[in-house]
Formats: C-alpha cells, sequence, structure tokens
C-alpha cells in the first residue's frame, strides 16, 4: 500500500531554502518508507502559489477557493506531513499560518508530522518548540520528536552534516509512524478512531433530533 | 413553484456617490420594494432580522404587518426569524397577530443567524445555539398548537397553562422553514418536523448547498414525511441584470467590490464562478438558475437577494421588473416541465394547510415517525 506525504512549504523567493529543506526531509522519509518494504508518493503544497486564494478564502466567510479545497483535501488525506516555514519575525511566517487558519480544526487529527523551518541565523532555532510545535498539538498532530531547523549557515556542508543527521532521524521517526498498524483487537477496550475530516464537505454523521430534544428534556 | 426576494436589510453606503441612507429610508425602501415584488408577480417577499448596525430590521413581525396592509397576493416572510435569542412567546404571539392581519399570508424561516455579541444582548449565551435552536423551536410548536401548555426547559422560566394569543388563524399554525447554511444539525431538525429547508446559496459553491439539501432529503424521507424528492426546499439566488453582461458588470462592480461581506476580497469574476451570483444577462440569470435543480433536485421555492450592498431604490426596482417580468414567467414554465407528477409544485400554504384539515400531521408538535419504527408498526399490523 503506498503512503501518501504531503509537504507544506511557505518559502516565499524562487528558489527558496525552505522547498530545499522540504525537498531534502522528503527525500529522506520517501528512502525510510521504501527502507520498510512500503512505497511514498509525495505532494509538495508550495503555499506561495496559494496566497491569494488563501487571501479571498479569509475574506469570504471562510468559503474555501477551489484550490485550498484541495490542498484541504490532500492534507485530510495524508499518511503523513512535513510541514516546513521560514522564520519571520521570530515566529512562523504569516502565510504558513494562514493556511494552518483555513484548515478544519479536525484535518489532521492523530497525522505525524515532522516540522521543520528555515532562517538566517542558528538564533531562532527554538522556533520549532515555541511555535511550530504547540500549533500542531492543538490540532492533535502527533509531531515527531526530532524537529528539522536550518540556518543558513547548515547549508554549508561540512564534513560533520548536522543538517543531515537530522534530517535522517526525523525521517526515521516519521516512517515508523506512517508504516505502522493502529489497529487494535475489537471488543477489547473502548478504542477512540481518530476522525479526520478536511471540511470541505458536508459531515455525513448527524445527531438523531430524538437525541437532540432528549438532550433538552423535551 | 414560488419566486420571490429576500432582503438582509443592510444600511450600505453607495460607494458610487458616497451617500448613506437613513433607516428611515431604508426601511421605506425596503417598503417600496417589496410593493413592487407584489406588482411584478412575485409570490414571496421576505425580510432578515438583525439587531445590530448596519443592519436596519430589527422587528419584521411590524414591518410585514405595514407590507401586509398594502398588498394582496403577496406571501410574507423572514428570512430569518431568530429563534435563537427571540423569546418563543413572542414568536408564537407576534406571528399570530402578523398571520390574523394578513390574513394568513404568512410564514417564517428560522435561523440562528446572530454574531456571538448579539447573544448577550438578549440574556443568551453563543455556545448554546443549537441547544437554544431545537429547545426554543419545540416550545414555539407547543405554544401554536396546544390551548394550554405546561413546559418546563433550560433556557426560559417556566409555564403554567400558558395560552398564547390570539390563537394561529383557522387554528393552523404557519408553514415554518429552517434555513442553515452550515449546521447539519439544523437539515436534520427541518427533517424531524417536516418542515421546509431554505439554504440561503449565495456565500458557498453549488457542491456544498446541494450536500445541505441531501442530507436534508435523506432525514425527511427517514422520518416518514414522504419521499426525498418531495421535500420542501427553498434556494436562495443574487443576481445583477442587464441588456449586456459587460453593461451588468460595469454597474455593479463597484457594488460588488465594497458590499459588507464579500467587498475587498475575491473579484466579482472568482466570486460569480464560485458561488451562484449571476451578473450578466436576464438568459444568463434564467440558464443558471435552471441549473439549480440539476445540483439539488426539482425545488418549491426561489428567493433572489436583489436590494444590498448599496445599491440605490430606483436601480433595485428596475431589477425586480426585470426579475418579474422577464425571468420569472420562464423559470415558472421550466421548472414545471421538468418537475415530476409526484414532486409537490408549491410548498404549503396558509389555504393548504386549512384544506388539509385538524387530522394532519402540520398540526402535531412532533409529525415525525422514523421509518423503522413505521416498518415494525407494518410488521404488527
Amino acid at each position: 500500500m503506498s503512503r501518501r506525504i504531503v509537504v507544506i512549504t511557505a518559502g516565499l523567493s524562487q528558489p527558496s531554502s525552505t522547498r530545499l529543506l522540504a525537498d531534502r526531509i522528503a527525500d529522506a522519509v520517501t528512502s525510510q518508507v521504501s527502507a520498510r518494504g512500503e512505497a511514498a508518493q509525495v505532494e509538495v503544497i508550495e503555499l506561495r502559489e496559494l496566497a491569494q486564494d488563501l487571501a479571498t478564502t479569509m475574506t469570504t466567510a471562510g468559503m474555501p477557493t477551489p484550490a485550498v479545497a484541495r490542498a484541504r483535501d490532500a492534507v485530510s488525506a495524508a499518511d503523513g506531513v512535513i510541514a516546513v516555514t521560514p522564520v519571520f519575525t521570530a515566529s512562523y511566517s504569516g502565510l504558513f499560518k494562514m493556511f494552518l487558519d483555513v484548515l478544519d480544526p479536525d484535518s489532521m487529527t492523530g497525522m505525524p508530522v515532522i516540522i521543520a523551518a528555515t532562517a538566517g541565523t542558528a538564533r531562532h532555532s527554538l522556533v520549532l518548540d515555541h511555535a511550530l510545535r504547540p500549533v500542531f498539538t492543538y490540532l492533535r498532530a502527533i509531531v515527531v520528536p526530532t524537529g528539522v531547523f536550518a540556518a543558513t549557515e547548515d547549508f554549508g556542508g561540512g564534513e560533520s552534516d548536522q543538517l543531515g543527521r537530522r534530517v535522517a532521524r526525523a525521517a526515521t521517526e516519521l516512517a515508523n509512524l506512517v508504516v505502522s498498524e493502529s489497529g487494535s483487537v475489537a471488543g477489547f477496550a473502548p478504542h477512540a478512531t481518530p476522525q479526520r475530516r478536511s471540511g470541505t464537505a458536508v459531515h455525513p454523521e448527524i445527531t438523531d433530533f430524538e437525541s437532540m430534544l432528549a438532550d433538552l428534556g423535551q | 413553484m414560488q419566486f420571490g426576494i429576500f432582503t438582509v436589510g443592510d444600511v450600505t453606503t453607495d460607494p458610487t456617490t458616497g451617500r448613506t441612507p437613513t433607516d428611515g429610508e431604508r426601511i421605506d425602501a425596503i417598503t417600496q420594494i417589496a410593493l413592487k415584488a407584489e406588482e411584478v408577480g412575485l409570490d414571496v417577499f421576505a425580510t432578515g432580522q438583525h439587531h445590530n448596525p448596519p443592519f436596519t430590521v430589527s422587528s419584521p413581525t411590524t414591518h410585514l404587518g405595514f407590507i401586509a396592509a398594502q398588498t394582496e397576493r403577496l406571501i410574507l416572510s423572514t428570512a430569518t426569524t431568530l429563534i435563537t435569542t427571540t423569546d418563543p412567546v413572542r414568536i408564537a404571539e407576534d406571528y399570530a397577530v402578523l398571520q390574523h392581519v394578513a390574513k394568513g399570508r404568512v410564514d417564517l424561516m428560522m435561523g440562528r443567524g446572530n454574531t456571538g455579541p448579539v447573544y448577550p444582548w438578549f440574556g443568551k449565551d453563543i455556545r448554546q445555539g443549537i441547544p437554544l435552536a431545537v429547545e426554543n423551536y419545540h416550545l414555539l410548536r407547543r405554544l401554536w398548537r396546544e390551548e394550554a401548555v405546561d413546559w418546563q426547559g433550560k433556557f426560559r422560566t417556566p409555564l403554567q397553562g400558558f395560552t398564547a394569543t390570539p390563537r394561529p388563524l383557522d387554528g393552523t399554525p404557519p408553514f415554518v422553514w429552517h434555513g442553515s447554511i452550515r449546521s447539519t444539525e439544523i437539515a436534520e431538525q427541518a427533517a424531524y418536523y417536516g418542515d421546509g429547508f431554505f439554504h440561503n446559496n449565495i456565500f458557498w459553491n453549488m457542491e456544498h448547498t446541494a450536500q445541505m439539501v441531501a442530507l436534508y432529503r435523506r432525514r425527511f424521507e427517514h422520518y416518514g414525511h414522504g419521499a426525498a424528492d418531495q421535500a420542501i426546499v427553498g434556494l436562495g439566488g443574487q443576481a445583477f441584470m442587464a441588456e449586456t453582461e459587460a453593461q451588468a458588470k460595469r454597474v455593479f462592480r463597484p457594488y460588488f467590490d465594497n458590499a459588507p461581506v464579500y467587498g475587498h476580497g475575491p473579484s466579482l469574476e472568482q466570486f460569480t464562478h464560485a458561488t451562484p451570483l449571476t451578473v450578466g444577462t436576464p438568459e444568463m440569470v434564467i440558464e443558471r438558475t435552471l441549473g439549480f435543480a440539476d445540483a439539488v433536485g426539482d425545488y418549491q421555492r426561489q428567493l433572489f437577494l436583489m436590494d444590498h450592498a448599496g445599491l440605490p431604490l430606483p436601480m433595485v426596482l428596475e431589477q425586480l421588473e426585470i426579475l418579474g417580468r422577464e425571468v420569472v414567467p420562464v423559470l415558472r414554465t421550466q421548472f414545471e416541465a421538468r418537475r415530476p407528477a409526484h414532486v409537490p409544485s408549491d410548498p404549503p400554504t396558509h389555504a393548504s394547510l386549512v384544506a388539509a384539515g385538524p387530522e394532519a400531521k402540520h398540526h402535531l408538535v412532533a409529525p415525525a415517525v422514523p421509518a423503522a419504527e413505521r416498518a415494525a408498526t407494518r410488521v404488527s399490523a
């Protein structure tokens, strides 16, 4: 069974170091999934291309444009996500946050995620843990322990290649989650199946009206 | 099939002149718009209810009563009646009076439709929006259908032996629509009671509207009110017309670009592509509107939003002339031509509900019988 990996990348320039980092992580994840005997398909969502659609969605009471709806569906249908943002003003970029803001709050429940960021200086490295990790925790995603932060100097390569090792470690952690089986033997314990919804379709499950009335004592 | 217009009652500056009407001018304009609706052969006029600027329509029954006095055929409705923050006892009595003065030409559309800050002005809590809609409407049904009501609930003081006055005209409560854009609970509520479901259809793509209507139809059948395709569906729509598409766009664009809801956001072209808004010739509006039935099935009521975003009154009246004289007659014929015989053309009216008699399901507080239960009854019988 092929696993779907969605890359969310918020770099603004072309070529962007954020996209370079995203591709590097995606390649590592693909290798690690393959190493576990499974195939991986990677789909990249370039937020730069969605900038106007995101603004339009925001200003029309949340009505998604077709491009935003497609991106939402892709994220919810993924088996794993790689989220990469440049650091702006000590946090993720506004474009990155706009995308998260148009997602359904239930779109990433239980989703394995690698968080990654690029910045000009290593002084921003904690942005992963004070900004990105909390927002994905809110979305009930499973963020792997290793975040990937790349300052400009990390792209210099060199003998130690700390960045390459971090990428490999994060990719290993994600691949383990992406190919793991989450099933349990039915009937032994209450099982809370993570429900994911993209928010682009009307949710088919409805509360029966008689129970709504009964809850109110009517 | 019924055709009409619905207003949200916004007071908006005309972007081409910089002039903002006073509340009084806007209310007078809405009256003239309603009268024009009857004059050009439309069936329904519906007004919104809001309690915050930029809206001026806080008291729909007052306004509809005034319009009722000057019209003869027009069905008067709301779009919507706020069931969350308006006391159901007040709704029961206000609309019963309106029903009497309008000689039955009244129905209403329930909605939650409030932004957060509005709720506490009426002693309510927005987090309880859905439960308020459920409890208040159930009480409203009882007040219209039972002479003396003993009642206790979560959100208002209990009632003991309370009789809402006046009693509904001919002992027959008005037909009710439930309006919702996204809340599946409201589609479920409409289906449970066998009431109408109205989707405003103007801010969302047709695929979304179709899913909401499909849900309502499925549950309508589940509760034993008839087949899914016989459910009572109403849709909104939005149009601006001129002799050519280019001319319509040129005139309407400044209003669109500055509209309170979508102004300064998407382009007119993006929005017409993504939603049912049609800016062009009457033929384009006809074609687009006929397409609604392909998406949601044959339906019973079509209301158009024509008077918002600061459009000046003479322009709105001219639009209504085109709508009533050129668009709706064609739509009537075409919609009936495609409608299967078993699908009702019109939603229930006061006359049809009275004719159905006091034993009709409409007179029950909880008329729903789930399909499973009906099957069981059949087996035991």
